[in-house]
């Protein structure tokens, strides 16, 4: 199956700090991908130089056989128009109601009459379950709600490849499995290709195809979800099981408590 | 050892200044660049409009009521001691027209839209709204900068004449039906005095190079700041702080360059 987006050799780094270093990654058209990883492990950098915001330092971003990085701004947005992106907090349109942020890529870039937008509008809010909720503003729903919302307004324009920005952070039982499965049925609806950046593991391994895991920068695993739940990998293992010692340290760098509490130079 | 840090610091310091005036200078001609997209959708523009120019209404209307008054007082007393008080339309009509209409408006304009306009387009930036809009291939400058920008340039010029003819009726009021100032000299003076192309039209451009110069710096602040709290705080003050100080340094430079002889 031929890939909608291959990494090859992807560096990227803020100032002198590392981000990524050589990553090699191949998205296949119609899978859902999960990225996993810890916090700061720069997987939402990934998801940033696949849409174009960020230029890697070394390598390269393909989409659809289009090198990101080397795109005029034109041809970035035409590029981007056959992708939809959940952002972490939703990034909803403070001034515009539920209804006028899923509307909004539709006035943007088509020129269908009113009423279609209206219709188009109201099945992708029936899609998330908050057809309902289309005249309130975003400050009188919940987190978890505008979430929703986003999710249907980054499917608004039927997109190739949808990029999740932890779907599953800070949302309740019910609405992390009801979110997991949407994803997975609208990837299935759409025809598209998902890619879930998350470290939530049990969703992401219920809806995923094939899984990376990244740490510090670099892929430390990949393979399906039923391989990594029988890896020996170390980093797998402490991850999968929420374990505290391994070799992901939990505490940043640096001297150590005795250090700092100058209790190593006493005798 | 200590000269070489300050002379590190002052060439840090430079090379900053040097890349804002020139990130600033891209960020404008990209506004101007993407504005001729706008024609296709004026009504941006005019929901802008309603919302900086409606908003800023009442207190440029309040202003200049009092600055009238106020300049009628002041004036009928000096004007008094010549025995020219007959003048006193003539003194306030040119007063509110060639300076303190355009002034005091891009001055209130600059604290009550300018910052309204920082902090939307600072936590527009926090929330990754701004982002999000570069996702769906919607540039930010042409659907969120340039509308606000065109209306901001329409909205300080119209309010600064709102300024000035409330002043003007302000100054009438005082000095009319207040101190008994004769209201045939007070607005023939005015009449014969004022001239339509070098005190009103004149200072009608004043107030679109000051439109020009507040919406940008608002905007612009709004999206340099870093989408955090404090920097989207920093920039709301930045943005009076710098229009005040450009407003000053235009209108002294408009003022030698169309006032002189």
């Amino acid at each position: 199956m031929p890939n909608l987006v291959e990494i090859r050799d992807l560096h990227f780094s803020y100032g002198k700090r590392a981000i990524l270093t050589g990553l090699r990654m191949d998205f296949p058209r119609g899978k859902v991908v999960a990225v996993m990883g810890g916090s700061g492990s720069g997987k939402t950098t990934v998801l940033r130089l696949i849409g174009g915001q960020l230029r890697p330092k070394k390598g390269q971003v393909t989409v659809q056989g289009q090198v990101v990085h080397k795109l005029k701004t034109a041809e970035l947005y035409l590029l981007r128009r056959k992708m939809g992106m959940l952002f972490q907090h939703g990034a909803l349109f403070t001034d515009l109601s539920v209804f006028e942020n899923v509307a909004f890529p539709l006035r943007e870039h088509t020129d269908l009459p009113e009423e279609l937008i209206r219709n188009l509008v109201l099945m992708k809010l029936h899609a998330v379950g908050l057809r309902n909720a289309a005249m309130l503003k975003p400050q009188e729903i919940s987190g978890g709600m505008a979430r929703r919302v986003a999710l249907a307004r980054s499917i608004a324009l039927d997109p190739e490849l949808i990029m999740y920005d932890e779907p599953f952070a800070g949302l309740d039982p019910i609405s992390m499995g009801v979110t997991a499965n949407l994803i997975r049925n609208l990837n299935t609806a759409l025809g598209s290709t998902s890619i879930l950046v998350s470290h939530d593991v049990q969703e992401c391994f219920a809806i995923a195809d094939y899984v990376y895991f990244l740490s510090q920068g670099k892929i430390v695993a990949s393979g399906t979800p039923a391989e990594m739940l029988v890896s020996t990998d170390p980093y797998v293992k402490q991850f999968v099981n929420a374990e505290a010692d391994g070799p992901v340290p939990f505490h940043y760098p640096g001297k150590s408590l005795a250090d700092d509490l100058g209790l190593g130079a006493r005798r | 050892m200590i000269g070489a840090k300050v002379l590190s610091k002052v060439g840090a310091a430079l090379r900053d200044y040097v890349e804002s005036i020139g990130m600033g200078t891209r960020t404008f001609f990209n506004v101007l660049g993407v504005s001729p997209g706008l024609l296709r959708r004026p009504r941006l523009i005019v929901e802008q409009l309603h919302f900086i120019g409606n908003y800023s209404l009442l207190i440029i209307s309040l202003s200049g009521l009092f600055v009238g008054m106020v300049l009628g007082l002041q004036g009928y007393y000096t004007l008094n001691k010549y025995g020219s008080e007959q003048a006193l339309g003539l003194l306030v009509a040119l007063g509110l027209t060639r300076e303190l209409g355009p002034v005091i408006t891009a001055l209130l304009f600059a604290g009550r839209a300018g910052t309204s306009l920082t902090a939307e387009i600072g936590l527009m930036k926090a929330g990754e709204q701004l982002s999000a809009m570069e996702m769906m291939a919607v540039n930010p400058i042409q659907r969120v900068l340039a509308p606000r920008f065109w209306a901001g340039v329409i909205a300080v010029p119209v309010l600064a004449s709102i300024f000035s003819a409330v002043g003007i009726l302000g100054g009438y009021l005082v000095g009319v039906q207040l101190i008994g100032v004769d209201e045939g000299a007070f607005w023939s003076q005015m009449q014969g005095g004022v001239d339509i192309w070098k005190d009103i039209f004149n200072g009608f451009i004043k107030s679109i190079v000051f439109g020009v110069a507040i919406t940008f710096i608002a905007l612009y602040q709004g999206y340099e700041a870093q989408p955090t709290p404090e920097d989207v705080a920093r920039a709301t003050t930045r943005t009076v702080v710098i229009s005040s100080l450009v407003i000053w340094w235009l209108d002294f430079t408009l003022t030698a360059l169309m006032f002189s002889k």
